[in-house]
């Protein structure tokens, strides 16, 4: 099983333009909300028409521009699984499945595989029940046995678990998490979460404003995002714009200062981003290496950690990036004060060169 | 007491509102995918009839259906019949003058039906015509069970296009309200209100209709209330 998609789409202002590839693997669509995630899967659903492209899915064109091919979503054999589910609420369970095992063509065993279904996904004892009278968690597996009653070639999960209630959401999570491991295709799992795709996916395609990025392993992706909005999304707080000074010697503009880096820094980086909890205090046993001295602007204590915001001394407050935030697990110095001074080292090797934009 | 008037009345709303069922959820589900510029247009020439007075309606009709009309000439010449003056004559001005309400109450609520069901449903393998009988349909039936209801109502009322295309002749188009108001005419008031009296409790029978429908499609949704509770 596989899945290639190369589509464009314009709606006024917005521009969706993604290419990606995916084998028989989870791989994550990760964007902010806006940025066109569940719009690409809609296309690859056949509900939205894109502008221009292709969609083959296990060898099989569902559309090409080009050739004129366009498929009804009742022909693509894709599994899209909705945000709220989409169950019919006029359907008992049993029914909400019984309707696509049969629409399937499997008349004959429909009881046998609709039990199968039931048990696989922990559904036994619901088949009377409505849709409303389900938790979520428990809505959420109706909708998967569903789509797998389609027999779908991938299947596509639009933000699976922000339906639900935080409480809920670990369980949910990890009951998903052991069904999309027994699934053996395609998987493609739409959310703004970083750390539900770090838990649950393989592969990472960054869709920012529109534009898809290239497809990196999720290890890739989480330590060094090869662009800005990658290292945004992965959860990174502190960014400079940068002046290339040498191959590991950069000149921070928002932070007024020169830093070496570990890692190579490519000619067309146009950033540098350090994560809140890679920045530490300024001891003994750092020496002078990327020694910055800074004023504290705010102290704030989180329920498991302290995050300090400091501004290097010659930098301008006022601009949002000359900030620099950290995550310490408790601060030594009780007595630090908004206002005092503080010197800061940044590890060379936990600095992350970004570019502007992968073409 | 001559009861063809209750008689004839309930035979011709329910007849027309037959019509007006079918053709206000055609047109309202058609309607909902046509192109915006197209909408605006379509939508105003089907919901002309709820602003039109029925006289004006009932001109048309006339000019239409009567025996010098296009089309009344040619049913009169082909098949030998009248299509004004007869009792039936009143179901083609009921059926347009209540087609706007049913049309109107399906179209809202096929537009207030959440269109991800639809979307799943294909994905998954469901034909178009499944999904509209099985899943918009049973989805929607508040809304269109009132237009229905209101249209049934509407048809029953209906005075001014009827006694325009089927006049008043007793025992073969008199319907209640034509009969109230000759009945006033010939100042007969004690027959006049006791066909009052019977409007009256047709209109309370509909109205008690309609809230226990709407009480029994509501029922499940309240009852899963207390279900979500202790649920896993």
């Amino acid at each position: 099983m596989s899945v290639y998609v190369k589509i464009k789409k314009s709606f006024g202002n917005f521009v969706l333009d993604t290419e990606f590839e995916a084998e028989n693997e989870i791989l994550a669509l990760l964007g902010a909300s806006g940025s066109g995630k569940s719009m690409t899967l809609k296309c690859i659903a056949g509900i939205v028409k894109p502008d221009m492209g292709r969609i083959v899915v296990d060898g099989v064109t569902l559309f090409d521009s080009e050739k004129k091919i366009n498929l009804s979503p009742q022909e693509r054999h894709v599994g899209l699984l909705f945000q709220n589910y989409a169950l019919f609420p006029n359907m008992t369970v049993e029914q909400n499945l019984c309707a696509v095992i049969k629409s399937c063509g499997r008349g004959k065993d429909t009881k046998e595989k609709l039990d199968t279904l039931l048990e696989s996904f922990y559904l036994t004892g619901l088949e009377n029940h409505y849709p409303v009278q389900l938790s979520g968690g428990q809505q959420q597996r109706v909708a998967l046995a569903r789509m797998m009653a389609s027999d779908p070639k991938i299947i596509m999960l639009d933000e699976p678990l922000s339906a639900l209630d935080s409480y809920l959401r670990w369980q949910v999570e990890k009951e998903l998490t052991e069904i999309l491991e027994k699934y053996r295709g395609t998987t493609l799992y739409v959310s703004h979460n970083r750390d539900e795709v770090y838990r649950i996916c393989r592969k990472v395609c960054v869709i920012n404003d529109g534009r898809s990025e290239k497809v990196s392993s999720v290890d890739e992706f989480f330590n060094a995002p090869p662009t800005l909005a990658s290292a945004l999304l992965s959860g990174c707080k502190n960014y400079s714009k940068i002046k290339k000074l040498s191959n590991d010697t950069v000149y921070a503009v928002d932070w007024k200062t020169n830093l070496k880096c570990s890692a190579h820094v490519p000619g067309d980086a146009g950033y540098i981003g350090v994560r809140a909890h890679r920045i530490l205090p300024l001891s003994n046993k750092h020496g002078d290496l990327n020694k910055i001295s800074c004023r504290v602007l705010e102290i704030r204590h989180d329920l498991f950690s302290v995050i300090v915001t400091v501004v290097p001394e010659d930098a301008d407050p006022r601009k949002e990036f000359s900030r620099i935030r950290m995550e310490l697990p408790s601060l030594e110095d009780d007595s630090l004060r908004p206002g005092d001074s503080m010197a800061i080292s940044i590890p060379p090797e936990m600095i992350m060169p970004l570019r502007n934009r992968i073409i | 007491m001559d009861w063809f008037p209750l008689y004839n009345s309930l035979r011709v709303a329910l007849i027309s509102t037959f019509f007006t069922f079918f053709l206000g959820i055609f047109a309202a589900h058609y309607i909902a995918k046509t192109p915006r510029f197209l909408k605006g247009l379509i939508d105003g020439v089907l919901t002309l009839p709820l602003v039109l007075p029925p006289t004006v309606i009932g001109f048309f009709l006339l000019k239409m259906i009567g025996p010098l009309g296009p089309l009344g000439s040619r049913v009169l010449e082909v098949f030998g019949f009248k299509l004004t003056m007869t009792w039936y004559s009143a179901i083609f001005a009921t059926t347009i003058i209540s087609f706007p309400l049913m049309y109107r109450t399906a179209r809202g609520a096929f537009e207030s039906f959440d269109s991800t069901l639809l979307y799943s449903g294909q994905t998954l393998g469901l034909s178009d015509t499944f999904l509209f009988w099985r899943v918009i349909m049973p989805n929607c039936k508040q809304g269109i069970l009132a237009g229905a209801v209101l249209s049934f109502a509407r048809a029953l009322g209906e005075f001014g296009a009827t006694t325009m295309v089927a006049g008043y002749i007793p025992g073969r188009t008199a319907i209640i309200s034509t009969t109230v108001y000759q009945l006033w005419r010939e100042g007969n008031d004690a027959l006049a209100y006791k066909w009052v009296f019977i409007n009256l409790v047709i209109s309370f029978i509909v109205l008690t209709a309609v809230n226990m429908l709407e009480n029994r499609y509501k029922q499940p949704v309240g009852a899963a209330k207390n279900h979500f509770d202790h649920e896993d």
